[in-house]
């Protein structure tokens, strides 16, 4: 009779699949009682009660206020934020710059796909955090005092105290007032889809107009230049070393990724494609943003 | 052999040469971009003078290095302990011939010629060995600690270790994650997932946190070991895909076709399906060799002495006017050597097996 089972396939799959199940599952029991006998036997307390207590460090910047009197769980929103914001930068950042050294890249010109391909291939091969380290030594130590800063434009300044750029205040109700009239644009734009081109053009320089009068006159937009005064910059936005660091090296370790993606699609296409605008007398960038460009995305966009 | 010639790549026809002024400057946007390429040379000149013209090659004396100038005297300075870390002086013969070792090793195994059972014994009695020549404690040798190791060979042995014990257990979960069985497939699927929705960072800090806690207290596995399982986990997951991948691109056929000959199942999968998966993923089965090969710089977070750590403690040294930029560029080009190698190594691979489907 035990053979007769054996031999069963459905029996013996039942059988395999019990097995997996109560071995994974004494795994788990396994573990966790001895984390539990582990933490009785250390006197280690858990539980989450900790985030409503007082933090007492410091976070050196952040998008969102911070004090070390704050709580912990306030602590992770803050770090939490500041993750959210850096991912948000450097993934705008890097697309565009990916973008670029992808289009560099497929060129004709050989100087520049030349170059673009070696910044590739020096920047693929080597680990993200010592890249991160190399822009953080780099702005710590060969950047020069505030009194030599770099002023590559007039208003930025690179020095040893970070990078600073002229920055816009929008007074305190500004950010929510610019959501709103982008919202209310937006709302118009797709109100106004299937229209006729000249109502959409009266739209959009009504949009426009009201744009400028409502900038001017509602928010009065306040731009500060950085400026150096004794030993170090006044005005301006700041953005520190460390910040700087991190953002260059993510941005070209990123986007040296992305523009593989992008010119693998881009060379996806099918030769034919570039062929058959050119016969259509397309010119070369329409033959690139009409027809290459869009396919392309198809193969870029799952990857 | 006829069907091989008739079937070969045909060679491209000669390209046909343009003038080189015309290349450059032809239309509007090469000449855009041939300025462009001229202004970032030009712009790089500062970094180069830095790097070579103000540099110092070859110094006794630290205090030289203030110029201004790279300081490539401090990495020959500190070669000795950027390769091989705190590993007592007197002993560290003994790294050398591991990576020598694993040079060795690696050099064997390139020919695909070579692969099979045989190789796979003499690459574990291999590291075996390795592991035995760094743990000393045997024949006069001395004990060193996995504290006291540091550089080079254990940034090629996590990478190496963390890939070979990886692997099996992605074969598991590749085919647990094709299985009809609902558990072993949803097992697998869950731990892929998990593992690869934690960042590499974050696993390393639960493995060196809490691994003591989940294990009874006798286990005492030291920070190396921990940062290994990590490591593991972490490459047996995305390995699972990429031999998933390769299972998912055999065509039913192939099982369909043992199943009528009455091979079992499991032979099937093993003699039939397994090695045209791993086969076909190749190329990307070496990109994940890179990745994992980069990643291992992370265990400088939680406290392992590898390359990397080991050049930024050398950079601190009060002595040198803080070469931490130069000693970076080192560490980051050995890296670079070596992934360049193993991505020219894939592509030469790449070519091979294209050229072996046109067969």
């Amino acid at each position: 009779m035990f053979s007769t089972l054996l031999d069963n396939r459905h029996a013996r799959s039942t059988a395999l699949q019990v097995l997996l199940l109560v071995g994974f599952a004494s795994l788990l029991y396994w573990l966790w009682s001895n984390t539990a006998s582990n933490l009785a036997e250390r006197g280690i307390r858990v539980g989450f009660d900790y985030l409503d207590r007082q933090a007492n460090f410091p976070i050196s910047e952040g998008i969102l206020p911070y004090d070390p009197s704050d709580t912990f769980g306030w602590a992770y929103l803050v770090g939490l934020a500041n993750t959210a914001a850096i991912a948000v930068l450097a993934i705008v950042a890097s697309t565009i710059f990916g973008l670029l050294i992808a289009l560099v890249r497929l060129a004709n010109n050989p100087i520049s796909s030349k170059m673009a391909g070696v910044f590739v291939g020096g920047v693929r091969n080597m680990p993200l955090i010592v890249q991160l380290l190399f822009w953080y030594a780099l702005a710590t130590t060969l950047l020069p005092s505030p009194r030599l800063a770099f002023n590559p434009i007039s208003g930025i300044y690179l020095s040893l105290r970070g990078l600073y750029v002229p920055s816009l205040s929008l007074g305190p109700y500004g950010v929510a007032l610019v959501l709103a009239f982008a919202a209310i644009t937006m709302v118009l734009w797709c109100l106004m889809r299937g229209r006729s081109p000249l109502e959409r053009k009266i739209t959009l320089g009504g949009v426009l107009v009201a744009a400028i009068i409502f900038g001017t006159i509602v928010i009065e937009p306040s731009v500060s230049f950085p400026e150096l005064k004794g030993f170090n910059f006044v005005g301006g936005m700041r953005l520190s070393p460390e910040f700087a660091a991190l953002m260059v090296g993510l941005v070209i370790y990123t986007s040296v990724f992305i523009s593989e993606v992008i010119r693998g699609g881009i060379e996806a296409v099918s030769r034919g494609q570039w062929e058959a605008g050119r016969a259509l007398g397309l010119s070369e960038r329409q033959t690139v943003f009409r027809i290459i460009i869009p396919q392309a995305l198809r193969i870029i966009i799952p990857r | 052999m006829a069907a091989t010639e008739l079937m070969a790549p045909q060679k491209a026809p000669p390209a046909k040469r343009m003038p080189i002024l015309k290349l450059l400057f032809g239309d509007m946007m090469s000449a855009l971009l041939s300025l462009g390429a001229v202004g970032v040379i030009v712009s790089l000149l500062p970094a180069f003078r830095w790097a070579v013209t103000d540099a110092i090659w070859a110094t006794d004396d630290p205090s030289v290095c203030r110029s201004g100038g790279a300081c490539w005297a401090f990495i020959g300075a500190k070669l000795r302990f950027i390769m091989f870390g705190l590993y007592p002086p007197d002993q560290q013969w003994r790294p050398v011939v591991v990576m020598s070792l694993i040079l060795l090793m690696i050099l064997v195994s390139l020919t695909p010629a070579l692969w099979g059972r045989k190789l796979a014994l003499a690459w574990t009695g291999a590291v075996c060995a390795m592991l035995a020549l760094m743990w000393g404690g045997f024949a006069g040798l001395p004990h060193v600690s996995t504290a006291n190791w540091g550089g080079l060979p254990v940034t090629l042995l996590l990478a190496l270790l963390s890939l070979g014990l990886g692997f099996p257990f992605a074969i598991f979960l590749a085919l647990g994650r094709r299985s009809t069985l609902p558990i072993p497939r949803l097992l697998s699927i869950g731990l892929i997932e998990t593992v690869r929705g934690l960042p590499l960072v974050g696993l390393l800090f639960v493995a060196s946190i809490l691994l003591p806690l989940l294990l009874p207290p006798g286990f005492d596995i030291d920070k190396l070991g921990r940062t290994l399982a990590a490591l593991t986990i972490f490459s047996a997951a995305y390995l699972a895909e990429v031999i998933r991948g390769g299972l998912q691109a055999i065509p039913p056929g192939q099982k369909e076709a043992a199943k009528a000959l009455g091979i079992p199942h499991w032979k099937a999968i093993q003699h039939i399906v397994l090695p045209q998966a791993i086969q076909k993923v190749i190329p990307p089965l070496t990109n994940t060799a890179i990745v994992m090969v980069k990643n291992t710089s992370l265990v400088m977070i939680v406290g392992v002495f590898d390359m990397l750590s080991a050049g930024r403690s050398a950079a601190m040294d009060p002595v040198w006017p803080a070469p931490y930029t130069e000693a970076y560029l080192f560490v980051g080009l050995i890296y670079f050597a070596i992934c360049v190698g193993i991505s020219y190594y894939a592509r030469w691979l790449e070519i091979r097996v294209k050229a072996k489907d046109y067969r």
